[in-house]
């Protein structure tokens, strides 16, 4: 049976990925006005003694005993089995199956807020994107790549939870690359480095967005009334690639960029995290987006600029250990 | 010193520099680029190199400047020829440095052209975008001024034996001006036709490298004279009553740009004079 809720105490926020940065922040803002339960699938991490915090598998039964024990009121689902880890079939089981187990148990325990972390990855890099792509654009990504299939059919099932179930009132958030101190993402990598590959004859205009300016944006989403919708999240700031490089103290190295097949087949040879085969398009062509919907629902506008960004990047070169 | 500054600094004089502070600046992020990859410094650049051509190559000769509003959205529609781009090339830099009021042109490029390594980027840089209905309706919501070419690869495309003779014109562009009440100013460019008369276009090729043709011509452009001739803004309705309406309001602009054609053959005294 599902939890009873009382409607006297106040209802917990279930926070998923726990053991990234961005959910740490996001958790570092909420945790003096709401109360939180922290989980992430790779283990149970330390965050303070009123968070009660867990492992968990979301294909595991483990993860209704968190709904069970809680009385859990907002899921902000972070969580996710990075590009990095595993095969496609494995991310796909986790991160979208795992989710729709995780959906279900929102219905079934009648939570009434969702946040979702999409990612602006779900439009695809393609040649022929228009500039400022608004959250009506159809999601293309799988067309590039298998590897980014379970992005976007992560976010198809999140859309049909959106629809079906307006109770949830879920929000579906689609940041562009996410920066800035700790964070572990591809991106983030690749601006830790001191080299970087440089697609020859390509330089795509970029956007970013620091990882404590979107831990604000989700805690925000806390405090306003809950409008359901997709929601992307990017600065009204643009920037070459190798701009960016170079304002991050990164040697740019020339790579074959035609025919794609040789840029795929020798960054998959490589095997580099930072500059995956399945991501060599959006180093090639731009994937600008229009983060105009949130700033107009939510009055919400980036507060650290892309100079801060790369002072971070710039600064950890100084480390004698990057 | 990067390349980008040591070029500016070669090529771009003052009288240029003056120019382009003239031009009404849309929103620039804060490292000088806008959403579609252009910027202030490789816009001047590029202005710099063509500027050369333009007066001293192609000797262009530009009558109705004055017809460009100074400010405001608004969509320039030429027809189009020559193979290569010139012909955007030509426009762009009349209405960069019209002295009546010079705006920073955007062009609307054919759609393989981002594919084209250091191409496609060196076109954005300079305010180039591929010609896609959003980027041209996000653009003239901004006020901008949009360069279209509504024949496509049909016109930059054909044959010598066909010159001046318009090809069918996409109505995407008719609804772009009634949606956003974007006023047209008609353009008939003359001398691109000369400057790569193509005899051919050997499809296998082009079919095997991915592009719209590989024309039988000269091996560069030749220096033809270029006249272009701008007619006074034409403004249609904001309702769509039906298609068939939409193509009547086309062929009023393709009639326009005829006479404009016409007006810019009586010009000059033959192809490269």
């Amino acid at each position: 049976m599902p939890a009873k809720k009382t409607g006297k105490k106040k209802q917990k926020v279930l926070v998923t990925g726990a053991a990234g940065v961005l959910a740490q922040q996001t958790i570092a803002r909420l945790s003096g006005s709401h109360p939180i339960v922290a989980v992430d699938f790779r283990r149970a991490v330390e965050i303070g003694p009123d968070i009660p915090s867990y492992r968990v598998d979301f294909l595991k039964r483990g993860l209704e005993d968190v709904f069970r024990q809680h009385d859990i009121g907002t899921v902000i689902h972070i969580g996710r089995i990075g590009t990095d880890i595993g095969g496609k079939f494995f991310r796909y089981n986790a991160n979208v199956i795992g989710t729709q187990k995780l959906y279900d148990l929102c219905v079934k325990y009648n939570v009434n807020h969702v946040v979702m972390m999409s990612s602006y990855f779900v439009y695809g890099a393609s040649p022929y994107n228009p500039a400022l792509l608004d959250e009506d654009t159809p999601l293309k990504a799988s067309d590039l790549t298998l590897n980014l299939i379970d992005t976007v059919e992560l976010e198809n099932l999140s859309q049909i939870y959106l629809y079906k179930h307006p109770q949830l009132n879920m929000q579906i958030l689609r940041p562009t690359n996410i920066a800035g101190p700790g964070v572990r993402n591809n991106i983030g990598r690749l601006l830790s480095r001191r080299w970087a590959p440089v697609l020859m004859g390509f330089n795509p205009v970029m956007q970013f967005i620091h990882v404590l300016d979107l831990a604000d944006a989700i805690s925000l989403l806390l405090e306003k009334p809950k409008k359901a919708g997709i929601y992307n999240l990017a600065p009204n700031d643009w920037v070459p690639y190798k701009t960016v490089l170079s304002e991050c103290n990164i040697h740019a190295v020339p790579f074959p960029s035609v025919p794609t097949g040789l840029t795929v087949g020798i960054s998959r040879w490589l095997n580099w995290k930072a500059f995956p085969s399945y991501l060599v398009n959006y180093f090639k062509y731009p994937v600008i987006i229009d983060g105009g919907k949130f700033e107009r629902t939510f009055g919400f506008k980036p507060a650290r600029s892309l100079e801060e960004i790369f002072t971070h990047y710039r600064e950890l070169k100084k480390e004698p250990w990057v | 010193m990067g390349v980008k500054s040591l070029l500016k600094k070669a090529l771009v004089s003052r009288e240029m520099e003056e120019i382009f502070d003239r031009v009404p600046k849309e929103a620039v992020g804060s490292y000088g680029y806008d959403p579609w990859g252009a910027s202030l410094e490789g816009s001047k650049i590029g202005l710099a190199i063509f500027k050369r051509f333009y007066d001293n190559y192609f000797r262009v000769q530009a009558f109705g400047l004055e017809n460009v509003p100074k400010t405001g959205r608004v969509l320039i529609i030429a027809n189009h020829s020559g193979q290569l781009p010139l012909d955007g090339v030509m426009i762009s830099i009349a209405v960069a440095t019209n002295p009546n009021g010079p705006r920073a042109p955007r062009a609307m490029i054919e759609r393989f052209f981002p594919t084209v390594p250091f191409v496609g980027n060196l076109l954005n840089e300079v305010g180039s975008v591929i010609g896609d209905p959003i980027n041209c309706i996000r653009m003239l919501e901004r006020d901008e001024c949009v360069i279209v070419f509504p024949e496509g690869v049909r016109g930059s495309g054909k044959l010598y034996s066909k010159r001046y003779q318009l090809q069918r014109f996409g109505h995407g562009f008719m609804h772009l001006a009634m949606q956003t009440g974007a006023p047209i100013v008609p353009v008939g460019v003359v001398g691109c036709e000369e400057t790569m008369p193509s005899i051919a276009n050997i499809k296998p090729l082009a079919n095997l490298l991915g592009l719209p043709y590989v024309p039988v011509t000269v091996p560069f452009p030749l220096p033809a004279r270029v006249v272009l001739s701008f007619g006074e803004p034409l403004h249609f309705p904001r309702e769509v009553i039906s298609e068939e309406h939409v193509a009547e309001n086309v062929e009023r602009v393709k009639e326009k740009i005829r006479a404009l054609i016409k007006h810019g053959l009586h010009q000059r005294k033959g192809p490269f004079f």
